[in-house]
Order: structure tokens, then C-alpha cells, then sequence
């Protein structure tokens, strides 16, 4: 193996670390919201600081592998798509730390259960984890198919997300004393939207990492 | 059309085949970096463009070299007009023992031009276009050997350029040379590209990422991979030549 290799390898190590700890905060999140569970939420509102860690770490790291090793072809392209990887994961960890701040900080105990079924988060923030999870398998068995078939789990949440502001509407017309909970449970949807955005992001990473091809603004491609 | 090309050349030395069929073009204005591990031929195919390989013992090549759409080992070829058109610069300073003046006028001096006004006229502009002359123009009839390295290697491309030829071949020019003077080589080459087509090769990737508009990786004496150089270092179509430039290999 040759020194910039074992570069590499470690730098792949510290990213796997980096988004299992992005998964486990999107679970947890997941967890919180369906439980209404404030002591995990304030779990996750700690964890987010090692996540900021995780990501100013792995820069530095790029950034020393391009000046000391002068990466070119696959390995320049792994480094430049890590750099990219690193700031959605943070990215999709603070929308996470969006909704553990949510259920911290509700002045309520419980949520109506009605709103988390009409609202579809659960499904909704397992869409969004499953799509992280490919994301990772797709990088660490360099499967640019796998990579590819994240983008159609995206238009799944975006269509539950397109029905949100009906929904939303419908239920604050019905429940008019939890308007500020309906809002925020709006504001949710959005953040896992995004994730999901960030998702597609990672495996158009990936797909340029192992192929060479930019699929940014190039739906065609995406199929 | 092209200004340098091969078509199919082999060339043997003695039994040992050192190139396999290898066909490339080199468009006029642009700088070819061959690349490849020790012994891959990349040395042995550059010397063909000024037959410099008919120095060598036992030496037998097949196929067509071109330049400017002349066959250069035809019958009859005159290979002192060829080497007119086709400077070299070495692996390490060559300068001759004499004068900084004298080494770049040399050329012109075997070439029978004497006269004191075009000879001057003519080591001051070659002195220039290497990026030299500001830092010798003071002391032009010191002897060359009291230049520093980088300065005479610069000395060397002047005297290659003095007799105005159209493609200039470099042999790992800066190899020799510390990073200050190897950074001045490279910038003199993407000015001479301007005038000259250059073929250079080299051992250092980063230069010839740098350097050069296409790349060539040579390796057993077989041509692998030939393409710009921008796709070669990011996105190499053959394994061989990844494995090569990520440092995997030779």
C-alpha cells in the first residue's frame, strides 16, 4: 500500500465514523419525534458538536492529502467528492439537531398522535434514513447503480412533502388551538425534504467519485 | 495536419524490441509529455523526431515518422537540416566550454552565419525567449560554466532556439534543477508553445499535469494511453495508466 493509499483508507475510516454518527443522529431524531422523547432529543442537540467536529476534522484532512500527496485521477476524485460528502452529512445532521430542538423546547409533553400520522413523518424519516444508509453501502462497495437508485427514493419523499401544506392546512383548520405545533410539524417536513436533497447530493458524490460523471443538473443522467 | 507524427513504428535494438507500434500526432503549438517507468521507451520514441537513435549501434525501426509531413528516414533525408528544425535540450546542462555568447551563436556559426549584426541580434532575442537575458546580458562573455544550473540549462534551450527551429524535443529538463529553476523551465515552456511545439519527457507527473496539453504513457514499449492531458489526470481510461499516475506502479 502506498503512503497516499493509507491516507485515503484512514480518511475513509474517519467519514465512515462521521455518518454513522449522521445516521444514528437522523434515528434518533426518528425516535424522539415518534416518543415525543425530550431527554433524546437533548442527546442529539449534544451529540451535533462532534458532528461539527467530525466535518472541520475531515477538511483539514483533504486538504493536507491535496497539498502533500497531489492526489490525480480516482484518488483526487474520492478526495474532492469526500470534501463534498462531509458537508451534507453536517448539513443533514443539523436539520436533525432542527427537530430534536423542536421536541426540546415544545412546552408540551406529548404530541397528538393524529398530527404525526396525517403528517407522514415516520415514514417520511425512514425514507430519508434508508436513502443515507444506501448512500454509505453504495461508497463503501463502490456501487454506482445503488448510488443511482437513491435519487428515486428522493421523488417518493418529495411527493409526500407536495401534499404537506393541504394536509397541514386541513388539520390546523380542525385543531385550532395547536396551530404552533402544526406549523413546526410543517417546518419538520421541510427539514427531512432537505435531507433527502442532501442525500441525492451524497450519491451524485459517489457516482462522480467511482465514474467520473457529473450528474449535478443532469436529470437524463440520473435515470 | 499534424506536425509530428508516427504511424505503426517499431523500433528494435538489436533483438530488443524497444517500441511496438506506436502511432500518435502532435498538433503544431501544443506540448506532448510522455510519460512512463524507466525503460518504457518514452526517451527512445522522443529521439526518433531528430534521429538521434542512428547514433546507436544494431538500431532498426519500422513504420513512418513525419514531420511536417515529411518522412524523416527516407532516403536521401538530410538529417542536418531535419536537426535544424528539431532542437533538443537534455536531462543535464550541456553548455559547450565557451562564452555565454558563444554557446547560443554556435549554431548559427556551424550553419555558416557570421555576420556580427544578425549573429548578436539573433543570441539576444534566443536569450530572451529562454527568460535569460536580464540575468546575463552583463557578463555574455563570461564562460557559461559560471552560470548556475538552472541558468544553463536555460543556456541550453537559448542555443536550441537560436537556429529557429519549428519543434523543440526535451529529455527530462528539469530533473536536474531545483524547484525555483524547475518553476522557470515550465514557465518558459508554456511561452515557447507560443512559437514551438514541444515534446517533452518526464519523470515528475505534477510537471507534466503542469506543462503539458497531451499526454502519452508509454510502458514496455507500448503506447497505453494518449489523450489530453486534463482527462489523462483526471479520469485515465486504462487501468495501466491509473495505476501509474496514482503511484500503484513502476
Amino acid at each position: 500500500m502506498t503512503h497516499l493509499e493509507t491516507e485515503l483508507s484512514n480518511l475513509r475510516l474517519e467519514l465512515n465514523e462521521m455518518w454513522e454518527l449522521v445516521i444514528s443522529q437522523v434515528k434518533e431524531s426518528r425516535e424522539a419525534l415518534l416518543n415525543f422523547d425530550k431527554e433524546a432529543a437533548s442527546e442529539i442537540l449534544f451529540k451535533e458538536k462532534l458532528v461539527d467536529v467530525f466535518e472541520l476534522k475531515l477538511y483539514r484532512d483533504c486538504e493536507n492529502i491535496i497539498a502533500l500527496y497531489n492526489p490525480v485521477a480516482s484518488d483526487l476524485r474520492l478526495t474532492l467528492a469526500i470534501i463534498k460528502i462531509v458537508l451534507n452529512l453536517e448539513r443533514i445532521a443539523d436539520f436533525a439537531k432542527g427537530i430534536a430542538k423542536f421536541i426540546a423546547k415544545s412546552p408540551r409533553d406529548v404530541i397528538n398522535p393524529e398530527l404525526l400520522k396525517i403528517s407522514h413523518s415516520e415514514e417520511l424519516l425512514t425514507s430519508a434514513l434508508a436513502m443515507l444508509t444506501d448512500a454509505k453501502t453504495s461508497l463503501d462497495n463502490e456501487n454506482s447503480r445503488m448510488a443511482i437508485s437513491i435519487f428515486a427514493k428522493d421523488s417518493l419523499i418529495d411527493e409526500i412533502t407536495k401534499e404537506s401544506n393541504k394536509v397541514i392546512g386541513a388539520y390546523i383548520l380542525q385543531y385550532p388551538e395547536e396551530v404552533d405545533e402544526a406549523l413546526n410539524m410543517h417546518n419538520i417536513i421541510r427539514k427531512i425534504e432537505r435531507m433527502g436533497d442532501h442525500c441525492n447530493n451524497i450519491a451524485e458524490e459517489i457516482v462522480f467519485y467511482i465514474e467520473a460523471k457529473v450528474l449535478k443538473h443532469n436529470k437524463a443522467a440520473r435515470k | 495536419m499534424a506536425q509530428i507524427e508516427t504511424k505503426d513504428v517499431n523500433l528494435y535494438y538489436g533483438d530488443f524490441q524497444a517500441l511496438k507500434n506506436i502511432s500518435m500526432q502532435m498538433e503544431k503549438n501544443t506540448v506532448t509529455a510522455l510519460i512512463g517507468p524507466s525503460g518504457c521507451g518514452k526517451s527512445t520514441y522522443l529521439r526518433l523526431f531528430n534521429r538521434m537513435n542512428d547514433l546507436i549501434d544494431n538500431v532498426k525501426i519500422e513504420g513512418e515518422v513525419l514531420v511536417e509531413g515529411e518522412d524523416i528516414y527516407r532516403k536521401g533525408m538530410n538529417v542536418d537540416e531535419l536537426r535544424i528544425k528539431v532542437g533538443m535540450v537534455f536531462q543535464k546542462p550541456n553548455p559547450f566550454p565557451k562564452s555565454v555568447f558563444e554557446n547560443v551563436a554556435y549554431g548559427l556559426r556551424v550553419n555558416g552565419i557570421n555576420d556580427k549584426h544578425i549573429v548578436e541580434e539573433t543570441v539576444e532575442r534566443s536569450l530572451k525567449q529562454a527568460a535569460l537575458w536580464s540575468e546575463v546580458e552583463d557578463k555574455l562573455h563570461k564562460s557559461a560554466f559560471e552560470l548556475s544550473g538552472g541558468q544553463q540549462q536555460r543556456l541550453c534551450i537559448a542555443r536550441a532556439l537560436a537556429i529557429s527551429p519549428s519543434i523543440v524535443l526535451m529529455d527530462e529538463p528539469a530533473s536536474a534543477l531545483d524547484p525555483i529553476s524547475t518553476a522557470k523551465i515550465e514557465e518558459l515552456i508554456h511561452e515557447l508553445k507560443k512559437e514551438y511545439t514541444i515534446v517533452i519527457v518526464t519523470h515528475n507527473m505534477q510537471q507534466a499535469g503542469r506543462v503539458s496539453d497531451f499526454t502519452g504513457f508509454f510502458y514496455i514499449g507500448e503506447l497505453i494511453e494518449f489523450g489530453k492531458t486534463v482527462d489523462i489526470f483526471t479520469n485515465p481510461q486504462k487501468q495501466q495508466t491509473e495505476h501509474y499516475i496514482t503511484g500503484r506502479f513502476g
